[in-house]
């Protein structure tokens, strides 16, 4: 049970990543693979505020979402000038430079020896040190971040979003400044995963770079991809799939020595299956 | 009174001149015809003034008094510009209705989060596209349609921006007679509501029926203008469509 509610934790905080992304690469159409470096900001202010002050868990959070923002409009105002590839080698660099950061910054991070000893919040009483109680606070994330995507999607701002991907010369010819709503929707994403690197630090009650690095990125994006691109459902099937399938792969009986690389080869076989029969994703209505 | 005039407007590509020291005069609550021979700048013409394409050298002026060297696309609809395109540009993989809305609903990033398209905006919507047949056609994706019902989704979007000027890129290219109907009344129904028209046209017969003024390009420069029916008369302008 205790394997279950893990596996399920760890599904909320890669849904909440998922949906949050989508936001950008699926709704707005900029190949961001930039996640992994809020997610990081999230994990990082987190675990630093709660190790080095006695602040609480909802205090870090919200200040991870503030050095999330602050971090994301000033990356965000320069890659908003991007289309296309080079908005994606933009987005890759800056993953590469904040990864670099929480890396060699040793006084702040302590660089490759992690941060330990994070401590699990408390609120009104019930201890999140409890897994199940923990799994309640992650489903609410998780909830409290969908309706807000879902509010954003079906405004008109979402409508735009959709235009800036589908024509963004054609859209800002009807007199919409298309820098603004790309960095508004960056900063907005980066806000979320920065909630989900919270969790993440606060769960694992460790954290370090190893993480965050680009890899991390690739991973949220391909739980998106396969989910379905602009689909906020999709991104949740997508974060279920991705983080169940190497488990169910565990129970699928390889000789012992090559187990963990026949999991490996048969977790990328599925993947490519899937985007050779399902390019546009489980639930998806858009193909990059 | 001149709404839109080009003063030596210049745009060049790697050193060939696409328009060459341009520079006309747009008449406000007319139909003008842009014509030439393929390649003599007519579309460059359109994106210089829509602001698509970044002017090289002269300015634009804008009912005679806001002159312009600098023109971002996000501005012409300030102006009250709006534009279809020669290749059609619809916002492909979203419905023909939100394809509408996009156009109508809020320009503020924050008011535009708090905004749901009202029964105001969804007016619009169904105005317009009753008015080229595509009303029914409203939940359907724009990548779905016929080239045909593709051009006048995209003058739909165009009405629906309630705009002053209205540049026209070919619109009647490749379209089935009954479409070319539907599009000739809207034009002559913008120029009875005192709206200004720009059409870059080949079809002659139908700039002869809908234009009031012509001007003819060719190689980027002004060839002739006048009324359609002299202009299409005159031996340089013959000769530049045919051929000496």
């Amino acid at each position: 049970m205790e394997y279950l509610i893990h596996l399920a934790i760890l599904f909320a905080i890669y849904a909440i990543l998922g949906v949050s992304l989508n936001l950008v690469v699926g709704y707005t159409g900029l190949l961001s693979v930039t996640h992994a470096a809020f997610y990081g900001i999230g994990a990082y202010a987190t675990a630093i505020l709660l190790t080095k002050t006695g602040a609480g868990f909802f205090a870090s959070v919200i200040l991870g979402v503030i050095v999330a923002i602050v971090v994301s409009f000033l990356i965000g105002a320069v890659l908003s000038k991007f289309k296309g590839d080079y908005y994606a080698l933009g987005t890759f660099g800056f993953n590469t430079i904040v990864f670099a950061i929480f890396l060699n910054w040793q006084s702040l991070t302590r660089g490759p020896l992690g941060i330990p000893g994070i401590s699990r919040p408390e609120l009104f009483g019930i201890n999140f040190a409890n897994n199940f109680n923990f799994l309640i606070l992650a489903l609410l994330f998780l909830g409290l971040i969908y309706f807000a995507s879902r509010f954003i999607t079906s405004s008109s701002l979402g409508r735009v979003l959709k235009a800036i991907r589908e024509d963004e010369t054609a859209i800002a010819v009807f007199g919409y400044n298309t820098l603004y709503f790309k960095l508004a929707i960056f900063v907005i994403s980066a806000a979320m995963a920065a909630i989900a690197g919270s969790l993440f630090s606060s769960y694992i009650t460790f954290i370090d770079p190893s993480g965050f690095r680009l890899m991390e990125s690739v991973f949220i994006l391909a739980i998106i991809i396969l989910g379905g691109l602009a689909n906020l459902r999709g991104s949740i099937l997508g974060a279920l799939f991705l983080i169940l399938l190497p488990e169910i792969l565990r129970f699928v009986g390889f000789p012992a020595d090559i187990a963990a690389q026949m999991r490996q080869v048969v977790y990328g076989v599925i993947l490519i299956l899937l985007m050779l029969y399902r390019p546009q994703g489980l639930m998806g209505e858009y193909k990059l | 009174m001149k709404i839109l005039e080009t003063k030596n407007l210049v745009k060049r590509f790697n050193g060939v001149h696409a328009v060459d020291r341009l520079s006309i005069g747009i008449e406000k609550g007319k139909i003008t015809g842009i014509i030439g021979p393929n390649g003599s700048g007519k579309t460059t013409l359109i994106n210089l003034l829509s602001g698509v394409l970044e002017i090289g050298d002269g300015e634009v002026v804008i009912d005679e008094a806001e002159k312009l060297t600098r023109l971002l696309p996000r501005q012409i609809s300030f102006y009250g510009i709006t534009r279809t395109f020669q290749n059609v540009r619809l916002f492909e993989q979203m419905t023909v209705l939100d394809n509408i809305l996009v156009v109508v609903t809020e320009r503020n990033v924050f008011a535009s989060l708090f905004e749901k398209h009202t029964d105001y905006h969804g007016k619009i919507a169904e105005e317009v596209l009753q008015k080229v047949g595509l009303w029914e056609k409203k939940n359907q994706l724009a990548v779905n349609l016929s080239y045909g019902q593709r051009k006048l989704l995209e003058i739909a979007r165009t009405l629906a921006m309630k705009a002053e000027i209205y540049l026209f890129d070919e619109p009647f290219a490749g379209l089935f007679p009954e479409m070319r109907k539907i599009i000739s009344d809207i034009i002559r129904e913008l120029k009875r509501e005192n709206k200004t028209v720009i059409l870059v046209e080949h079809d002659m017969g139908l700039i002869r029926e809908l234009c009031d003024y012509t001007f003819v390009m060719d190689e980027g420069k002004l060839l002739a203008e006048g009324a359609p029916e002299h202009v299409l008369e005159k031996r340089a302008v013959i000769e530049a469509y045919l051929g000496e």
